[in-house]
Parts: structure tokens; sequence; C-alpha cells
């Protein structure tokens, strides 16, 4: 194990020194982990942290030993300009941005794939049999335990605007949220919410009137919120929130009653895959996670489970299909940034 | 038979051309099912393209200085509820592509206002189905025409359309049967009458020459009719015959009477033995032929009275009797003794008492004339599957004689030496039975010497 960390260390190293010397898109990290035994690879891009996804490669090596795992971690949008203006070659692309990875196989770049496996999937979880999804993560409210000691948690957002309204003083920079110009996930849960609670522009005006700070990431508002300098994070992604709980103190977790957004993450063999067979397998693989509770545990990522949705009516899984395509829209995306700096940036 | 080549058979045609038929309805049914179908999940997916283009078009507005556009949610919603098909969209504004694909095709040929086009092509390695709608916004005091288009890949229109295929070839699959089995059924019922006609015509005995009648279906009345004519001729022109016949011998037998009575004569008056016996031979001579014209008669008689055969109840047992009674004298001159053994009861039949006692005067005839004198004949009558009339005599028998052809015309035994006769007798006592549906069972006595001829009649 020490070993094999220190060779993906050093791989990583070699590797982002010598990173795709052709390509433009951007990487945030590179992980190489060498095959057990045998000589092939499979080149992964994806958005997911090596701490999450180390476990799964390991569990997937063990039952392939053949395969290398070429691990290329990349923003959500660096990913969608590698596979989409530049064609970079890899054998699977696994992404939490379900509008790019819907836009992706819409517009061609995808192949489709079919197995026992994948048939498990219910039918919201996968489109076209080119895009699958492997987990269900839903955005939640990450509230300060300090802050809300003496008062009760919102379970809903009728609540949790009337509270900002009453005790707007006490809030005020005080409430994260983020910044959906710079993040896509924050982009997704917002036009998600925008088309769903009818409450949400109102909520993101009064985010706006308390000079709410943005964040670009998740982690840093776990981090904000649990150190007591802000009150709750707006839309925060659960099972990262989940992840952090152990470690962190001074926060908790709050699924809003009313509505909640779940985001599934998805993957898709790209029309670059080499490895085709290596990419199924994977593909297998991350579908059946639910039957490899250890792996959840170990990854945290929550795995595409119906019945958990079935039980809180309020998880609402984002739909994979054309209309994940209307936000990608130049003009609807440029409206929608309008609206929201208008109703956020107040001077 | 001879000359008829059996060739082909009406009712294979028959089914063979009713299954092509079935055959043509069922590909029919099938192409115009699968061109509906095609049609009807064509239609569908267009009028979802046009409910999205329009809910786009709807979404335009002026803002400002430019024409811009607010995509709804719903417009691309609803394509993907259906099916998981893909999507293309683009928006033109006096060939500024405003949003959307840029490399979409647009043709705007022929489109006005509130009309919309509907096209295939191929785009992005995918056949879609597009449809274009133009739209005119106001920007300040001008009418901007924006052009918009909507594609879509078909692979839910195909899904619908193989599924209905799939029925409409089970659907196909199960009429060509049914029609398959109707269509043999049809051949056979269609044929029935022609069989029937045929079976009738064939079951009718050699001398039947009644005219066949009956249902007779439209198509074969021709044919029936053509039949019925040639049966009326046949039977015209063997009455004619027979009557013929019967003149001829008529008008022979009685100069051959006057020949005779002169012959006699004249044998008397002569005393040359070689002349006698020259004259004798005459006589012999005379006797055959006019026994020949009697019998040429009396069959000519038979022929056309079994052709037009009316049946009265007929008491076998008393015509038998009646017989014997005629030919006892005949019995008598050669001291012959006719032994009855005839049952008490009468048996009675259907038919013509003149032609069945013609029949058992000639086998009674035989039996005299074949049997010496101071013998037995044994006349019985009795039933054994039928009603059995015998006449038993103690004579020389039928020899070798094929017993087969005794009842030929003009066929003797080679055993009859000096006795006169045509050859003729059983003929006439065969052609009477068979006109009663009754048989001549001609043997050889079981007691002893002689022959032993029975007529067989069914019992009614
Ligand atoms: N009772 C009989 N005994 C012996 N032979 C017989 C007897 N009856 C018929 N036959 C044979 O059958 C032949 C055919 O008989 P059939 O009565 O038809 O002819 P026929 O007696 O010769 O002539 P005819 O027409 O004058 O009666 C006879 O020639 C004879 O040879
Ligand atoms: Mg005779």
């Amino acid at each position: 194990m020490c070993i094999s960390r220190f060779c993906a260390a050093l791989g990583a190293v070699a590797l982002i020194l010598a990173a795709f010397p052709v390509s433009a898109f951007e990487v945030e990290e590179r992980h190489f982990f060498p095959a057990i035994a045998g000589d092939e690879v499979l080149r992964i891009i994806s958005t997911a942290d090596e701490d999450a996804f180390e476990p799964i490669i390991r569990a997937y090596q063990a039952q392939n030993p053949a395969v290398a795992v070429d691990y290329t971690i990349a923003s959500s949008t660096e990913v969608m300009r590698a596979i989409y203006d530049e064609g970079a070659a890899f054998d699977l692309v696994i992404s939490s941005a379900m509008d790019l990875q819907t836009k992706l196989a819409n517009d061609g770049f995808a192949l489709a794939y079919t197995s026992a496996q994948t048939e498990t999937l219910p039918d919201w979880a996968i489109w076209r049999d080119q895009v699958f999804s492997f987990t269900q993560e839903p955005a939640v409210l990450v509230v300060s335990e300090a802050f809300f000691a003496e008062i009760g948690v919102p379970k809903n957002r009728r609540d949790l605007i009337n509270l900002l309204r009453r005790e707007s003083a006490w809030f005020k920079g005080r409430v994260g949220t983020y910044d959906v110009r710079t993040s896509g996930l924050g982009y997704l849960f917002a036009t998600q919410d925008s088309r769903n609670i009818e409450s949400y522009w109102r909520l993101t005006e009064l985010m706006g009137g308390l000079k709410s700070p943005l964040y670009c990431c998740s982690s840093d508002m776990i981090r904000d919120v649990a150190s007591g300098k802000l009150a709750f994070a707006y839309n925060v992604l659960g099972s990262y929130a989940a992840s952090r709980l152990p470690e962190t103190k001074g926060f908790h977790i709050v699924e809003l009653e009313d509505f909640t957004s779940v985001m599934l993450r998805t993957v898709l063999m790209p029309v670059s895959v080499e490895n085709q067979s290596a990419a199924h397998r994977m593909i297998d693989f991350l579908v059946t996670m639910k039957d490899r509770p250890d792996l959840v545990a170990a990854s945290g990522l929550p795995p595409v489970d119906e019945a958990a949705l079935d039980a809180n009516t309020a998880m609402r899984p984002i739909r994979l299909g054309p209309g994940l395509l209307v936000f990608l829209d130049r003009l609807k995306r440029d409206r929608f940034l309008e609206n929201w700096e208008n109703s956020i940036v107040q001077d | 038979m001879k000359g008829l080549i059996a060739k082909g058979s009406i009712r294979r045609r028959l089914v063979l051309q009713l299954g092509a038929v079935a055959a043509i309805l069922s590909i029919a049914f099938f192409l115009v099912v699968q061109v509906v179908a095609d049609r009807a999940a064509q239609d569908t997916q267009d009028n979802i393209i046009a409910a999205a283009a329009t809910a786009i078009a709807d979404a335009l507005y002026a803002d400002r200085d430019r024409v811009t556009l607010e995509l709804p949610y719903s417009a691309f919603s609803m394509l993907g509820s259906i099916s998981q098909d893909r999507v293309f969209y683009r928006v033109v504004e006096r060939g500024q592509t405003l949003t959307g694909y840029d490399d979409l095709p647009i043709s705007r040929k022929g489109i006005s206002e509130n009309t919309r086009r509907f096209a295939s092509f191929t785009y992005r390695g995918e056949m879609v189905r597009a449809v274009t709608v133009v739209r005119s916004v106001s920007l300040r005091d001008e009418r901007r025409a924006v052009t918009v288009t909507v594609a879509q890949t078909q692979r839910g229109r195909a899904v619908i359309s193989s599924r209905i295929t799939a029925t409409a070839t089970a659907i196909a699959a199960v009429f060509f049967m049914v029609a398959t089995g109707l269509s043999f059924w049809a051949a056979q019922a269609a044929l029935r009458p022609i069989n029937r006609v045929a079976r009738s015509v064939a079951r009718r005995g050699p001398n039947d020459l009644r005219l066949v009648v009956g249902e007779t279906p439209t198509e074969l009345v021709p044919l029936v009719g053509a039949l019925n004519s040639f049966i009326a001729r046949l039977r015209v022109s063997l009455l004619r015959s027979e009557e013929f016949i019967a003149d001829a011998a008529h008008r022979v037998r009685t100069p051959l009477a006057t020949v005779r009575a002169q012959a006699e004569l004249t044998h008397r008056r002569l005393n040359k033995p070689e002349h006698k016996k020259a004259i004798r031979e005459m006589i012999r001579a005379i006797d055959e032929s006019s026994r020949s014209a009697g019998q040429l008669l009396d069959h000519a008689m038979v022929t056309f009275r079994t052709d037009s055969l009316e049946k009265t109840p007929v008491d076998l047992v008393g015509l038998l009797a009646e017989t014997c009674d005629r030919l006892a004298p005949t019995a008598e001159l050669k001291d012959i003794e006719i032994l009855r053994e005839l049952p008490e009861d009468p048996f009675e039949i259907p038919g013509d008492p003149v032609l069945i006692q013609s029949a058992l005067r000639n086998i009674l005839d035989n039996a005299i004339k074949y049997s010496p004198d101071d013998s037995q004949i044994t006349v019985r009558a009795f039933e054994d599957d039928g009603f059995w009339l015998q006449v038993r005599d103690q004579g020389r028998g039928f020899g070798d004689a094929d017993l087969g052809k005794l009842s030929q015309r003009f066929s003797r035994g080679a055993n009859v030496a000096d006795i006169v006769g045509s050859g003729l007798g059983l003929t006439i006592a065969d052609e009477v039975a068979g006109a009663h549906f009754g048989r001549l069972v001609i043997s050889k006595n079981k007691k002893g010497a002689g022959a032993c001829v029975s007529l067989v009649f069914a019992q009614p």
C-alpha cells in the first residue's frame, strides 16, 4: 500500500510534468495506479477527488489485475473542453456535471453500452445507454451547530426565508452559497432550483441583500460553517459534507423537506475510447456499487438506490435528458446569470 | 379410361390460387400497416417537435436593440419525456445564429409565418427529423423574421414503428393461415356439386340410360345438358337398332315358316335317302334361323322393356310355377319330369313380370333342351341372402365351357351337338337379372351330372 501510494505520487508528479504537451485543457491532478499484473491501461478523466475514487479504483483493479488506471482530475468545464473541443483520448469520462455529460452524449461524443449490470439501473439513472448514473448526491443545507444551538433549524425554504427576513442583522454576511458563475455544480443546482422552487429568486435576493459571500466549492463552505464564520451554507453537495462529518466538528447536515435536488454522478464512454473492454468493466463496476457497502463507505459516494429515494419524496433526482441542455443554451445562461447577479450582487 | 388424361386438379388449383390471394393480401396488409404505422409514428414526432419549436418561438422577444430568447425548459423536457432521443436546435435571425447549433441546416424556402416545414436529414451521424418555424419580432419599428429549427433523432419513432410492425407481422401471419385453411374448405365446398354429379353418373349400370336430373349448379348445367342430350341420342339410336332387328326378325320368321312347311312336304314326297337327308339339313337350318329370329325378337323386346322399366310387384314363386306349367308340354315330349320345390309364401319384388318370365323360360328351356329323355329337372325357389330361382337338370352339363362366356351374345357351348339354338337365351336371362339389380348364376349341378342355373334377386 505504502509502496503503491509512493508510486502513485511519483507517477503523478512525473506525469503532470510531462502532461499533455499539446492539450490546452487544464489538469488539476493526475494519478497513475499501476496494474497488479499486465499492461492494459484505462484512462479516466474525472471531476471526483482522488480521495473518493482511490478505493474504487483499487477494488476495480483487484478484479481486473491486468489494468493500470490513469486517473486525471479536472474541473467539469475542463473535462468538457477536453472531450468536446479537443477530442482528448480517454476511455471514460466521470463527472458530476450532469448537464455537460448529457450534452456530450446528445452531441455525439459518447458510445452506447448495455450489459446485465447497466440494465439494473432505474430508468431515470440512464440515458440513451450512454450516460450511466452511479451515485445520487443531494444538495443540502450545512448549518453551524454553534449558530443554531438556540434557535430551531429551518426545515424548508419558507422557514428559511422567514428566518432570514426576521433576523437579517444576524445573518448579514454569514450565509454562504456557490458562485454559480464559476461553479458548474452550483449552476446546476441553482438552475434546477429556479425551475422547481417558486421562492428561489426571493431566497437569492435575500442572500444578496445579506451580502452573502460566494464560494467556488463545497469544501470551503463546509470549512467556514464548521469554523462558525458562516451560519449556514445553501446547496452544498451532501455526499461531500457527509464525508467531512467524521473529521470536522461544528456543523451538521439538513435536507430541506420541501424539495431537495439530487445530483447524479455519471460516467460515459467517449468516442475516443481505446480500451473499450476495460471501460465496459469499469461501467459495470460503478453501476453495481450498491452491492459493495465497503466501497460506498470508503469513497463516501452514495450509490444509485431507488428505494432510498422512494422513502423520501422530497428527493428529486435531476432528470437526465435534453431538458438539461436548456440551461446550457448561451442566451439562457447569460440571462440566468444576469438575473442571478442582479439578485445576489447588490451594492 | 382410354383417351382421358387426368391433368391438374381443380381443387388444387383453387387452393393454390386462393392461397396466393391470401398471401398477397397478407403482404399488402403488412405493408399498409407498416406504412401507416410509420406515418403515425412520424406524425407523433412531428407534432412534438413542432410544439417544441413553437414554444421556443413564443419565447422570442425584443430586448433593447436586439432580438433575444429565453429557451423554455418545457420545450426540451417535453422532447425528452417520450423517448431518449438527441435534440438539436438553432435560432437564426438575419443569417446570424442567435443560439443553438451553428451547423444545423435550416431550409427557409417557402416558409412564411404560421407555417412550419418538416425535413429529414442526417446530422451529426444520425438521421434526424427537423421542423422549422418562422416568427416575426418587432424591434423598434422593424419586423424581424426569426427562424427556429428543432431537430430530433428518430430512435423513439423506430421503436414505435417496429413494435407496430411486429404486431402487424403476427396478424398477417395469422390471417394468412386462417385464409389458407378457409380456402381449403371453400375449394372442397365449391367442388361438392361436381363430385355429386360425377358420382351419380359413375354409379350407373351399363344399361342405365336415364337422363341426369336433380339440382345442378349453374356452371355445370351446360355440361350436364350436353351429357343428357348425348344420352337421349344414344338411347334413340339404340332403340332404333333394336327396333330394326325386331322388324327384321319378324319379317324373316313368317316366310321361314312357309319355307319349312314346304320343305316338310317335299321331304315326305322324296324317296331317295340322299335327297331326304339334304332336305332334313335344310329343315334344320331353317329351324336354326327361325329360332334365331325368335330369340332376336325376344332380346329386342327385353332391351326395349329394360330401357323403360315399369316396375310392378311381382311374385317370383308364382311366376316360376307358371313358367313350369307353360313348358310342361315340351318336357312331356321328352318324358322329362319337372320337380318343383317351391315355398308356400310368395317372393315379392318390384319388377317387370314379362321380362322375368322370359328369363325363366329361357333357363328352363335350356334345361329341357340339354337333358336326355326320361330325366328329371328340379326347379327350386329359396331364400339365401336374396331370392334364388334355380333350375337343375341331369343333362350333359357345361363340359369345360367357360361359364362366364355363356351369357354373352351368340355364344354357345361346344357340347350342343345337333341341338338347335341361337346363343341368346342366357344373354336375355342375364340382362333381365341386371335390370332388376339381380344376377345370373351358372354352375354345375352339384348333385350328379347336369347344369344348375339360377336367377338371384335382392330382397327389397
Ligand atoms: N341346362 C344346360 N345344360 C347344358 N348346357 C347348357 C344348359 N344351358 C345352357 N347351356 C349351354 O350354354 C349355351 C348358351 O345357352 P343359351 O341359352 O344362351 O343358348 P342356346 O341354348 O344355345 O340357344 P337359344 O338362344 O336358342 O337358347 C348353350 O349353347 C349350351 O352350350
Ligand atoms: Mg337356350
